[in-house]
């Protein structure tokens, strides 16, 4: 990296703001995905001036430039894949302003997800979008991946609880598009920009909703003896109308990985459970959870607990929560897939799961929001055998391509970053990805954000980053 | 009347890609195009997204400017187009491409009447929550490109919050998609939301993926009578703070009440208004919910005490008799428009709890230039306040602008915005129908740049002349 550049940003931001000791960057040259790529130098603002000067020098120096939360992500988007400044946004992290009576909270980016819904408890409120890594995630990584997490399934994905942004685009346009005031006219930019991955600005300030606190709450464990069982419980739940506020579901194997970790009480013994919640006004959710229930006994549910107290409810929670990282002890790496399948589908994708796991001879956990057809198997495997490696690319692929045969996608809340963008022409014809690059080259005309992200390059697939180090303990969604 | 002319080679050219039968030239079948007073040259009416593609490809190279339509109910938002050569009647696309009532999911062609789809749904007990105004008549398509809201929206978000995927042909006639037909994807850009409210200046939408909904059970309505707007309001700020999660909320002015009860209405819905319901001398507050029994108990429990809190003068439920007032409710927009010769409609955005700033303002910026005026306010923040002149003179003119000029000069103070979809067409040039020019509007015009860089597609409609 260019000494000068090192210097020009040491005098911007302060010496201590600057990291780009080989040491140092080591930190930053993963994330949650299996990908690796380190920065150059890795810098953190505090102010949007320091994001505009840090645009300016990255055109000045024609730099790659890459924007990062608290680097949880599981697709490689807070990754410099062609080097450059990884512009941290840590330090970056006041709740600027909460507006309790017209529920909407402004935020820095790097305000981690579940701060900004405990600054609101004591109101009723809370910030819906709730990935599992939501104690450590940002809201700017948020907004940027458009995360899920599993109580989407009712109350929706981060798009739908922004309303405004203040960005910086890679010509060093300070930007700020949506209103705090519903419908802003001209074109949803925000609809555009929010889910874009970091390739289209760097957002600097974020305008959400916040959402009313249910007054009750239901937490339910239905125990299944058959993988087929549970998901056919899950088709009928939807086939019926209901929707819960979550719908999880972990399968056996998975299951006896968090117990062991967790403690949670869930049964060792059983092909698979669904984790289930209603929430509303009290009168509704005794009536639907009755409902839930019986389904799920309908369907010969072994059994279905109700958490009795937050307590319980909590613990349960913490299963679900932790099972990435409870997978994480088990094995060196995992490989995590994020398809997404129409709901019906569920038993027989997970039938074929099955399948390719025994063909490929991998162990594959599979633990996923049901209730939206988003799936997450876990591929099991020592990332430093590349053999393994390569089997385990290939294995995933047809998972994926299975998922699109059922008319699915690739990918439902993690996003595509640099772990998926070869895989999106199995999706999108030259003419769809045409128009979306003409878009991401309108606001990013030189290519120095996030390079090499979303869209295929046209090198093929033998460049695959192998990781060098175990993964471990990361809860993602 | 005005309208454009083109060679006989280029209908031609139209008739061979769609037939001479779906090629309209003449003027009494041009004139149910019109849009403000502009008539194009000939009406393209393709069948399918292939012929929708060759027609935009051949306009992009003949210079031609287009505007897809539908059922034509809302072509009067927005700006005349600068150019008008081809209306690009999309109705023929009208097939339900899939519906997989178990997966909640749909895709159907841009042409569907809404009123069709509800039907199809209906038989497996789901729904669009897409109560639009001209629900009757308005086609998927033209209700996504017009950006209308409903008032479900209150619970189910708007068309955004449920539009999974679509396919859209660009102004250079390119057909290309974005999302897809799952629940839950973040697969690429989401080009499909730059289509909602665009005005089909961004590209002709030909297909669109929906997630569907389960049918409420039972449904019922609350409706509680204030005497100004500001108990009305308190008791919509009484609601947002409980646990009640209404399916829709308005706050209704006594002009809306007088708009009901008038022959107009009856055009939109037949069946007559609950008596005792609303009055034109009260404020009103209205409240949607739905549930089982003991939910419903509940509801009516709990709106009745905030109700009284709010210093209510009577309230009523509604059961057997809640369609028909919910029906005058979804169409207050065609109704307003039809009760006056130059009904001027100003959609209001502000934060909840500066709407009744907002309407204090409205309501004293109308009476003092004497006009006549009714306003819905949906309780998430969004106000449709209708001022009602008697006629289209240029006093009626000078004074309706004075009112709208005070209108939105409040807005902006109050960080808010105030458009006017709907006006006089000879009104529109002296007004900033989009409100004050916006910060993004260079933004904008990036976009715009790349979906229809030779400016074909309905030029000139959108905000800042995009």
């Amino acid at each position: 990296m260019d000494s000068q550049l090192l210097r020009d940003l040491k005098s911007l931001l302060g010496s201590q703001a600057v990291l780009h000791r080989p040491e140092e960057l080591m930190l930053y040259e993963y994330d949650g995905s299996v990908e690796v790529a380190r920065p150059n130098c890795v810098v953190f603002p505090r102010t949007t001036a320091d994001v505009l000067a840090i645009v300016k020098l990255a055109n000045q120096y024609q730099t790659p430039l890459v924007g990062r939360g608290a680097g949880t992500g599981l697709s490689g988007g807070a990754l410099a894949r062609k080097g450059g400044i990884l512009t941290v946004f840590s330090r970056m992290n006041r709740i600027l302003e909460i507006d309790i009576e017209n529920q909407r909270a402004t935020v820095q980016p790097g305000v981690v997800n579940s701060d900004l819904s405990a600054a609101v408890a004591h109101a009723g409120l809370h910030f819906a979008p709730d990935p599992s890594s939501q104690k450590a995630c940002t809201i700017g990584g948020n907004v940027s991946e458009n995360s899920g997490g599993p109580h989407t399934l009712a109350y929706g994905v981060t798009t739908n609880h922004v309303l405004a942004l203040e960005a910086v685009l890679p010509t060093g346009e300070l930007i700020r598009i949506g209103s705090p005031a519903l419908d802003a006219p001209g074109y949803d930019l925000l609809g555009l920009f929010v889910g874009s991955e970091g390739t289209l600005a760097l957002i600097t300030e974020i305008t959400v909703k916040l959402t009313r606190l249910p007054e009750a709450v239901k937490t339910l464990l239905a125990i299944f003896d058959s993988l087929d069982d549970a998901t056919e419980t899950v088709v009928d739940i939807t086939a019926r109308g209901i929707t819960p506020a979550a719908c999880e579901m972990l399968d056996g194997w998975t299951l006896r990985a968090v117990e062991a970790y967790v403690h949670a009480g869930f049964p060792l013994d059983c092909a698979a459970v669904l984790l289930l919640e209603v929430d509303g006004v009290a009168e509704a959710v005794q009536q639907h959870a009755e409902e839930v229930a019986d389904i799920c006994r309908a369907h010969r549910a072994r059994e279905v607990r109700v958490a009795r107290d937050a307590h319980e409810r909590d613990l349960l929670w913490k299963g679900r929560k932790n099972a990435f990282g409870a997978v994480g002890r088990l094995s060196p790496t995992y490989y995590v897939q994020d398809g997404v399948i129409p709901r019906t589908k569920l038993p027989a994708t997970l039938r074929r799961i099955n399948e390719i796991g025994l063909k490929y001879g991998f162990q594959i956990g599979n633990i996923f929001h049901a209730g939206d057809g988003n799936l997450h198997p876990l591929i099991l495997f020592d990332a430093r055998d590349e053999a393994q490696f390569r089997g385990v690319v290939a294995a995933a692929d047809e998972i994926i391509q299975f998922c699109i045969e059922m008319g699915g996608s690739i990918t439902g809340e993690h996003g595509v970053g640099m772990e998926k963008d070869r895989l999106m022409p199995l999706l999108f014809s030259d003419a769809d990805l045409d128009v979306m690059r003409a878009v991401r080259d309108a606001f990013n005309p030189q290519g120095l954000l996030n390079p090499e992200k979303i869209f295929p390059t046209t090198k093929g697939c033998g460049e695959i980053h192998v990781r060098p180090l175990p993964l471990a303990g990361t809860p993602s969604a | 009347m005005t309208s454009s002319a083109i060679s006989p080679s280029v209908t031609s050219r139209l008739a061979e890609i769609v037939g001479a039968a779906n090629v309209a030239s003449d003027f009494a079948q041009l004139a149910t195009y019109e849009i403000d007073r502009k008539l194009p040259a000939a009406a393209v009416r393709p069948g399918t997204s292939e012929e929708v593609a060759a027609i935009v490809k051949f306009a992009a190279s003949e210079r031609l400017a287009l505007v897809p339509t539908g059922a034509r109910t809302k072509l009067g938002i927005g700006y005349a187009p600068s150019r008008y050569d081809l209306a690009l009647d999309m109705t023929r696309l009208n097939k339900v491409i899939a519906y997989d009532p178990g997966d909640l999911t749909l895709s159907v062609e841009a042409g569907v009447p809404l009123a069709k789809l509800a039907q199809v749904l209906a038989e497996h007990r789901q729904f669009l929550p897409l109560p639009v105004p001209f629900a009757n008549r308005t086609t998927i398509g033209g209700l996504i490109a017009s950006g209308v809201d409903s008032p479900l929206r209150q619970f189910y978000g708007t068309a955004r919050d449920f539009l999974l995927g679509m396919e859209y042909v660009t102004g250079e006639g390119v057909a290309a998609k974005s999302g897809g037909r799952v629940v839950k994807n973040v697969t690429g850009y989401d080009i499909h939301k730059l289509m909602i409210g665009a005005l089909g200046t961004l590209g002709v939408i030909t297909r669109v993926n929906f997630k569907t909904f389960p049918m409420p059970l039972a449904t019922r309505g609350f409706v509680a009578r204030f005497a100004n707007a500001e108990t009305a309001l308190d008791m919509r700020h009484r609601i947002a703070r409980s646990l009640l999660t209404p399916l829709t909320m308005e706050i209704l002015s006594p002009g809306v009440a007088e708009l009901f009860s008038s022959d107009a209405a009856t055009r939109y819905e037949r069946a007559a208004m609950p008596a005792n319901v609303i009055s034109n001398t009260e404020w009103a507050l209205t409240a949607g919910y739905a549930g089982d029994e003991p939910v419903l108990e509940r509801y009516a429990k709990d709106l009745q005490r905030m109700a009284q809190e709010s210093g209510a003068t009577g309230v009523a439920i509604l059961a057997e008799n809640l369609p028909p007032a919910w029906a005058r409710k979804r169409e207050v927009i065609p109704i307003a428009l039809a009760s006056s010769p130059a009904t001027t409609i100003i959609k209001i955005g502000v934060l909840p709890m500066r709407m009744n700033e907002a309407l204090a303002t409205a309501q004293k910026a109308a009476e003092a230039n004497n006009l006549r005026w009714a306003a819905m306010a949906r309780g998430l923040g969004i106000i449709y306040f209708a001022i009602l002149p008697s006629d289209h003179t240029e006093d009626w003119r000078q004074r309706v602008a004075s009112a709208i000029v005070a209108i939105q000069e409040v807005c902006a103070k109050l960080a808010g915005h105030a458009t006017i979809p709907w006006v006089p067409a000879e009104w529109k040039s002296t007004l900033q129908i989009w409100g004050a020019p916006r910060p993004d509007a260079p933004q904008m015009q990036k976009v715009k740049s790349v979906f229809d860089p030779q400016n074909i597609l309905s030029p000139g409609r959108f905000a800042q002349n995009l």
